[in-house]
């Protein structure tokens, strides 16, 4: 900030690389629609105007894997949703984060049972839980606000 | 029985006393709804003479277990609906616990097809003659039949503070 304010009027800003990119990624992350169940609703909600998205760069939903980089898995995942939801998730470019959102999609939530999956990281990855049955929208966002905070912090080693 | 009589519709009555003479079942009125207990070996017979005498909707077909307490331990219940007579009729089917199967009748009914393959899946009960029996709820390499009473109700052991740890070891993460 203070660069700024002395070459501000030249309009020359320095960075490193690394953080302009992980800035540019965190302005402008487009998650792929991926609401299951109930707490899609809650995302449906938080998309919508009163508890805006788009402020955070997710402008748009992508329905398609290939053009989002980050997967909310909102909603309980069934036994036999587990391996669409791994093939999809195969399906997004590097680099990709995963959202799971909700406590079914976190740890099976109240179903304990044969049919749905305890936890969606038994088959993806995960970087950040969203803990709610559903969470609220500003849960989400708290959480979405977490995973920015840790894409700005990423080195470029790390990227698999 | 007097109540039982009373209360049953007239035409209703006609055809529960035609099919406890011709199969040996047993007849019981619950609130207005009637069930007849048929013998495993009438099934595919009965399911026929409903459909001559106008019951041409199977509503609904499903089982239940009823481990330890009853043997046989399975009943397999059919439902069904007569829309031009506006009467409806339950079968009721006792089924051992021990190579449990029945003949199908998807070649009567066309709708009983998915609703055998999913009492097959959750039961274990097989339906002799059926096209295609394969699991319809569960993957298909899943072992074992949820709905009996024997299998067992949770999946994983619930993770308090105190066991987090040795439950988290085991717990299958997903590799990247």
């Amino acid at each position: 900030m203070g660069v700024e304010q002395k070459l501000g009027n030249m309009g020359v800003v320095t960075t490193t690389l690394e953080q302009a990119v992980n800035w540019s990624r965190t302005r402008a992350m487009w998650p792929m629609l991926f609401g299951l169940a109930c707490c899609a609703i809650e995302m449906m909600a938080t998309q919508a105007s009163h508890y805006d998205m788009s402020r955070f760069g997710m402008e748009l939903m992508r329905p398609s894997p290939r053009q989002s980089d980050l997967m909310i898995v909102a909603g309980r995942v069934s036994r036999k949703m587990a391996p669409v939801l791994r093939r999809l998730y195969d399906q997004m470019p590097e680099p990709k984060w995963v959202i799971s959102m909700g406590d079914c999609a976190s740890c099976g939530g109240v179903f304990n049972n044969y049919a749905i999956m305890q936890g969606v990281d038994e088959v993806v990855p995960v970087d950040v839980y969203v803990a709610g049955c559903p969470p609220r929208p500003e849960g989400l966002i708290h959480g979405i606000v977490t995973l920015y905070e840790e894409v700005r912090s990423m080195k470029f080693a790390e990227v698999k | 029985m007097l109540n039982l009589r009373v209360l049953m519709d007239k035409k209703l009555q006609a055809i529960v006393q035609k099919l406890e003479k011709e199969f040996g079942a047993t007849a019981s009125e619950y609130r207005g709804n009637v069930t007849l207990v048929i013998p495993a070996e009438h099934v595919e017979a009965a399911c026929k003479k409903m459909q001559e005498l106008g019951f041409e909707l199977l509503s609904a077909m499903t089982a239940v277990d009823y481990w330890p307490q009853e043997n046989p331990r399975f009943h397999v219940i059919y439902q069904f609906t007569s829309v031009s007579k506006n009467l409806s009729l339950t079968l009721r089917v006792p089924v051992p616990g021990i190579n449990p199967g029945l003949p199908t009748v998807s070649h009567l009914y066309r709708n009983a097809n998915w609703r055998e393959r999913e009492i097959w899946d959750m039961f274990g009960i097989k339906f002799a003659g059926h096209p295609d029996l394969r699991r319809i709820l569960m993957p298909a390499d899943w072992e074992g039949h949820p709905l009996r009473k024997d299998y067992p109700l949770g999946y994983e052991e619930p993770q308090f503070t105190f066991n987090f740890e040795e439950i988290d070891l085991r717990k299958p993460y997903a590799k990247e």
